[in-house]
């Protein structure tokens, strides 16, 4: 099995990109805006809701039992899928899953797909792997459509082109459309789109998309969206294509009572998502006559294994964590190096590659708590952060420096005698750097304070010292 | 850990003016003397837990004072650190304490949830990042108009000053513990 999550493997770590981010004032606006807004209006939307925090309970126990049932569920799911019409398919990693779609639309001597937007694709990278194959795929969620065009990543969970205002926008249709006289209000963009995806859902006979649930009792599938342009591609075409992540799932179709109402809230802010598209297998005469669904492992069973962050793959993918983060709202979801940035972003992308790349993520965080208090389902995403930080410190994989820093803080920090020692010799070193009663430029790794902050040096008398004294 | 519980095991209350302090001890010491495997360890830590106080827990909640005396003719601002507003869930405890002080002048911080950036080592591994926050941070306390800054973590306080200082701001920080001590001079 070879778990990849998009790009990330090769992506420079966390404090370069963020480093290279802050640097984009017109980025840093676009997020600071963009997050502002759909956190303002979330907030708005919850606080309507009394039963709130229960029904992050409900959901949280929901995902927590499927996940400790999760092969029963998934047997249960295909089971179901197949009875009423589907194909299941099961992808070990990203490779297969490219494969196994690469394989259906050939068989139907197709070379264009039209897409729904799925981060889980993105994940995967079928859009190049298709590509490869000559067969060229159309992004339809306008979101997705101009980071397509744009030979752009997404950028945000939900709103993956969050990054880019309507004049960037603008330019790209321009460009890559060919539109004269292209307006510069939202409803012309929004028109252009139209006109554009309008001709590729008319015609194009197969389509691609993710899912939001897959429910084990019925086999169905369900899609939730603002646009109707997943709808288009849901209906449509002669065949559809799910590629589905395995903790998609969950067990009856009464739990998306819960799920519907928390989603689009932490979500966009809205108390109901426009389109939820609910689908069983095949129907006579009516939408897509062949059905298929990817079951996608990816690294997703290695997260189930581990007790303490299991609770990753409660994620519905609202993207909450992401507005809420002071991280994320200063760098924006480049800096993270993986389709699912922010704080989710930071616990999913190394763990599904088993730890072995994208380690900086689990430290791209000052644990400030504010992701688990809008979580939805409640993962308490500081403490898989620290998780995941002692796992890397225990493959070795920290800082030679940091190493030596840490273990010379638990030798000073063993009993009151040595803290007292290490103050006196800190009181010395400390000398050379002290300038006008504070200290502005510190030496090695702890340079990084000084670049912007300035630090009391050690008094010349402790509290100790005085406490003592003072009695 | 071990240490912590020998020395203060018979204390008949454990205060601490560090949120972040009493965090640590109330989210990851049950946690850690469990994974120790230590059964009478465990169980010592469980006893201590509940006699563990946050200062203006034990000022508010265990000593229902809200008013201490004090006299601090200043305009006042308060950062809520991240500890002290997400997993103690202190609330309206300072700004009580804060709004009953002869004299002071409570200013109300913009964006006041916002975390300031520290975040322990975070602040050196990630240090422009930081950095950025603490700027949006030191933004928020100097629309304020306030001269001191207070907080009930001397962590936060220990950063923004840093952030303060090296901007020349002429904004003091002091923990809450060090302005209802302070009295007419």
């Amino acid at each position: 099995m070879n778990a990849r999550v998009g790009l990330a493997a090769g992506s420079p770590d966390f404090p370069t990109a963020a480093k290279a981010a802050l640097g984009d004032a017109q980025l840093r606006r676009n997020v600071r805006l963009a997050t502002d807004v759909i956190r303002a209006r979330r907030t708005l939307l919850v606080a309507e809701k009394p039963d709130w925090q229960e029904l992050r309970t409900a959901a949280n126990r929901i995902k927590e039992h499927t996940l400790n049932h999760l092969d029963e569920y998934l047997l249960q799911f295909e089971e179901a899928c197949v009875r009423a019409g589907g194909k299941v398919h099961w992808a070990a990693d990203a490779d297969e899953a490219n494969q196994i779609i690469t394989g259906i639309i050939q068989s139907h001597g197709e070379t264009e797909v039209i897409k729904v937007k799925t981060m889980t694709s993105d994940e995967t990278q079928l859009n190049t792997a298709l590509t490869a194959a000559r067969i060229t795929p159309y992004e339809t969620d306008l979101a997705d459509l101009i980071v397509q065009l744009g030979n752009d990543h997404p950028s945000h969970i939900v709103v993956p082109a969050l990054h880019k205002n309507r004049a960037q926008i603008r330019e790209i249709f321009l460009e890559k459309m060919h539109l004269d006289g292209l307006g510069h209000e939202p409803g012309d963009l929004a028109e252009a789109a139209r006109k554009y995806l309008r001709e590729k859902f008319l015609r194009v006979s197969i389509g691609i998309s993710g899912a939001n649930f897959a429910i084990a009792e019925s086999g169905s599938v369900c899609v939730v969206e603002s646009e109707g342009n997943a709808r288009m591609c849901l209906t449509l075409p002669k065949v559809l294509i799910s590629l589905i992540g395995i903790e998609k799932v969950i067990p009856r179709f009464q739990d998306l009572e819960v799920f519907l109402q928390i989603l689009a809230r932490s979500a966009t802010g809205e108390r109901m998502s426009p389109y939820s598209s609910i689908w069983t297998g095949v129907s006579a005469d009516d939408g897509p006559q062949e059905f298929h669904v990817v079951l996608l492992d990816n690294g997703r069973t290695t997260v189930l294994a581990d007790d303490v962050a299991r609770q990753t793959l409660h994620c519905i993918r609202c993207g909450a964590c992401l507005n809420a983060c002071p991280v994320y709202r200063q760098t924006g979801g480049h800096a993270y190096g993986s389709i699912y940035s922010g704080p989710i972003g930071a616990i999913l992308t190394p763990q599904l590659q088993s730890m072995e790349h994208s380690q900086t993520l689990p430290f791209a965080s000052s644990l400030c708590g504010a992701c688990y208090e809008v979580c939805p389902v409640r993962i308490k995403i500081p403490d898989v952060l620290v998780h995941l930080r002692a796992k890397v410190v225990e493959q070795g994989d920290s800082p030679l420096t940091e190493k030596i820093a840490m273990k010379a803080a638990a030798f000073a920090l063993a009993g009151p005698a040595r803290f007292e020692a290490a103050q006196s010799v800190v009181r010395l070193v400390q000398k050379p750097f002290v300038t006008d009663a504070v200290v502005s430029n510190l030496p090695g790794m702890l340079s990084g304070w000084s670049v912007a902050r300035d630090l009391m040096p050690v008094p010349a008398q402790s509290f100790r010292e005085w406490w003592k004294e003072r009695k | 850990m071990e240490r912590f519980v020998d020395i203060f095991e018979d204390a008949e209350i454990i205060c601490s003016p560090s949120s972040s302090c009493v965090a640590m001890l109330r989210e990851h010491y049950q946690h850690l003397a469990s994974e120790s495997r230590r059964a009478a360890l465990a169980d010592k830590v469980k006893q201590l837990l509940p006699r563990v106080f946050e200062f203006t827990e034990l000022l508010v909640d265990k000593l229902g004072v809200t008013e201490t005396g004090a006299f601090y003719p200043h305009k006042v601002t308060y950062h809520p650190s991240c500890h002290s507003l997400r997993t103690l869930c202190l609330g309206d405890k300072p700004i009580r304490l804060l709004k009953n002080v002869k004299d002071l002048k409570y200013v109300e911080l913009p964006e006041a949830e916002q975390c300031c950036g520290f975040g322990g080592t975070f602040s050196i591994k990630n240090a422009d990042v930081s950095a950025a926050m603490l700027a949006d941070k030191m933004k928020t306390i100097a629309a304020t108009g306030a001269d001191v800054c207070a907080a009930c973590d001397n962590s936060c306080l220990m950063h923004i000053y840093g952030g303060l200082h090296r901007k020349k701001q002429p904004i003091r920080v002091a923990h809450l513990a060090e302005i209802l001590a302070s009295e007419h001079s």
